[in-house]
């Protein structure tokens, strides 16, 4: 069981602001779903190697020369607040 | 102009080739129909009398292709199905479009999607789901439903898609069309908006088999821009097998029986009646850990979502809810930004990962991954592809599932242990159930594409799918 105070404590690792509805839904919602997750521990996995990557690759090397990339314009044109020098934030000690 | 609905996309593309068609013509009139639908199949068009260019030289000789909205297309919207990205024009476009565009594919426009490619349903797009074209009561199946609904409904010639866990290959089977997902790697993931890196691959969504290979064909390739992408050891083929003699195909107990409702049942044992009569042998396997898929599935996928979609923070791109604090920013974005879906997965995510119960879930998710690809190598030594129902019921209704995350997540099990193997495996249609369509799935060993493509090209003649009540003859 996934209680309130887990889900406050996950949401803040995430950056992710919940309504009080939100947190109460996603406390049970998560916890069937983990429910059923668990059925893993039937397994016995000690001796098993975890797999992140299932096509076997080789490392590739490449010469380190510098290439083209976004001029900043570009890479500045999506941003919802930008400078003509970079992304405009808050300050992020607005609170501290 | 149904004569233009009848054709193919490789047969609009041998058509325009030999001066028999206009491009121009070809791409109006798809792009007309699209723009009249009803299905909200579509995110963004051209406008009317837009055209792209047209490389009638090239292999695919300007037939449109509707791309699925997950796609980064250079100056053109690339949502990903989220209200976090809402106006958001990449600064380039993905490989495997490019891929296509140089092989001569028009890009028609971008199809609706589940949120961020989470969903079975279509029901978690932020821009409103999409309907089945055979029944609009019906959803058309997740999370490829726009590009799926739009080939079925003859909203355009083929579409590419994408597949983490059966995202293209259900909404192919819950449409009544074929879907590939491909080998893991074979086709460039460079500016496919990421969900789960170590699954998603993307893939064609077409009428038919030939349709199918002749898209993978111009997709695949090994890219400097993606360092998990490979070299396809095999030219990809345009099949023409009209027999199956000699093939071997497995039938997995784990992945053909409980849970699959009669009607699918049903269209599966005469699908299995079919590959004998063409020859083909049918064998008993065991793949025992595959129903330990769903599980291991759904706390990898949402691991590593909660890992790519911190990147959206309200700072380069999309959305923002401005705070005057920067964490306060970050979390009130988010929160307006993404859906109900999207959030659950990143908690998900966010707690199997976190301090203290990592090993139990990713890191014994990772080694069910490891049983379950072992489960297939060893089936085939035996086997040389394996069959199966591609969903284990037809389209359900709009809504039906929405207040039930683990029942929709259910509707999977017959899809993800392929994508957890990295193995590829195509959705045709096998035929009507209740008056939806039913997909069979077959699936092979990595980089057996040609081998897929062949059989399923010999089972679709054999099925003689063209049943007078479908979507694309309205």
């Amino acid at each position: 069981m996934i209680d309130r105070d887990q889900v406050l404590h996950v949401a803040k690792l995430a950056r992710l602001k919940l309504t009080d509805d939100e947190v109460e839904r996603m406390s049970g919602e998560l916890s069937t779903i983990l429910d059923h997750i668990e059925t893993i521990g039937e397994l016995d996995l000690a001796d098993v190697a975890p797999t992140s990557h299932v096509v076997q690759l080789e490392n590739v090397l490449r010469e380190d020369v510098p290439r083209p990339c976004l001029p900043r314009e570009k890479a500045l044109e999506q941003a919802p607040d930008a400078t003509a020098e970079g992304f405009r934030v808050p300050s992020p000690a607005a609170h501290a | 102009m149904s004569e233009l609905l009848d054709l193919t996309g490789a047969q609009a593309a041998e058509k325009i080739k030999a001066g028999e068609l206009d491009p121009a013509e070809l791409f109006d009139f798809y792009r007309d129909r699209a723009a009249e639908e009803d299905l909200n199949a579509y995110l963004w068009l051209p406008d009317e009398g837009q055209r792209p260019e047209f490389k009638t030289d090239a292999p695919l000789a300007g037939v449109p292709l509707a791309i699925k909205d997950l796609f980064c297309t250079e100056g053109v919207p690339s949502t990903a199905g989220s209200r976090i990205l809402e106006g958001y024009r990449p600064p380039y476009t993905a490989t495997a479009v490019e891929n296509l565009q140089s092989a001569g594919a028009a890009m028609l426009g971008k199809t609706n999607m589940d949120e961020f490619a989470m969903g079975s349903s279509n029901e978690n797009s932020g821009y409103g789901p999409v309907k089945n074209p055979w029944n609009h009561d019906y959803v058309p199946g997740g999370s490829s439903g726009g590009s799926a609904a739009a080939v079925a409904a003859g909203l355009a010639p083929w579409a590419i898609g994408t597949d983490t866990g059966g995202s293209i290959r259900q909404p192919a089977s819950l449409c009544g069309i074929v879907g590939l997902k491909p080998t893991y790697g074979s086709v460039s993931r460079y500016g496919m908006i990421a969900f789960a890196s170590s699954l998603d691959q993307c893939g064609p969504l077409t009428r038919d088999v030939t349709d199918a290979a002749l898209l993978y064909r111009h997709m695949v390739g090994q890219d400097p821009c993606d360092s998990t992408s490979l070299k396809h050891p095999e030219t990809i083929e345009i099949p023409t097998a009209e027999r199956l003699d000699g093939k071997r195909f497995g039938v997995p107990p784990e992945l053909t029986g409980e849970g699959v409702e009669p009607g699918v049942q049903e269209v599966f044992q005469q699908t299995l009646r079919l590959i004998e009569e063409l020859g083909g042998e049918l064998v008993d396997i065991a793949l025992p850990h595959s129903t330990y898929g769903i599980s291991a599935y759904y706390v990898i996928a949402p691991a590593e979502a909660s890992a790519n979609l911190a990147r959206y923070d309200g700072v380069r791109y999309g959305m923002r809810t401005v705070a005057d604090d920067l964490t306060a920013q970050y979390e009130m974005t988010r929160h307006d930004g993404f859906g109900p879906e999207v959030k659950r997965r990143i908690m998900l995510g966010t707690y199997a990962l976190s301090s203290g119960y990592y090993d139990a879930y990713y890191g014994n998710a990772q080694r069910v991954r490891t049983k379950i690809a072992e489960d297939f190598t060893n089936a085939f030594e035996q086997v040389d592809l394996i069959v199966t129902p591609t969903s284990p019921t037809v389209a359900f209704k709009l809504g039906e599932k929405t207040d039930d995350p683990l029942a929709m997540y259910l509707n999977d099990a017959l899809t993800v242990p392929m994508p957890l193997a990295g193995i590829p495996a195509i959705s045709i249609p096998g035929g009507l159930s209740e008056d939806l369509p039913v997909g069979i799935q077959l699936a092979g060993p990595a980089f057996s594409e040609n081998r897929i493509f062949e059989a399923a090209y010999a089972l679709e003649r054999a099925i003689g799918w063209d049943p007078p009540e479908a979507p694309w003859k309205r």
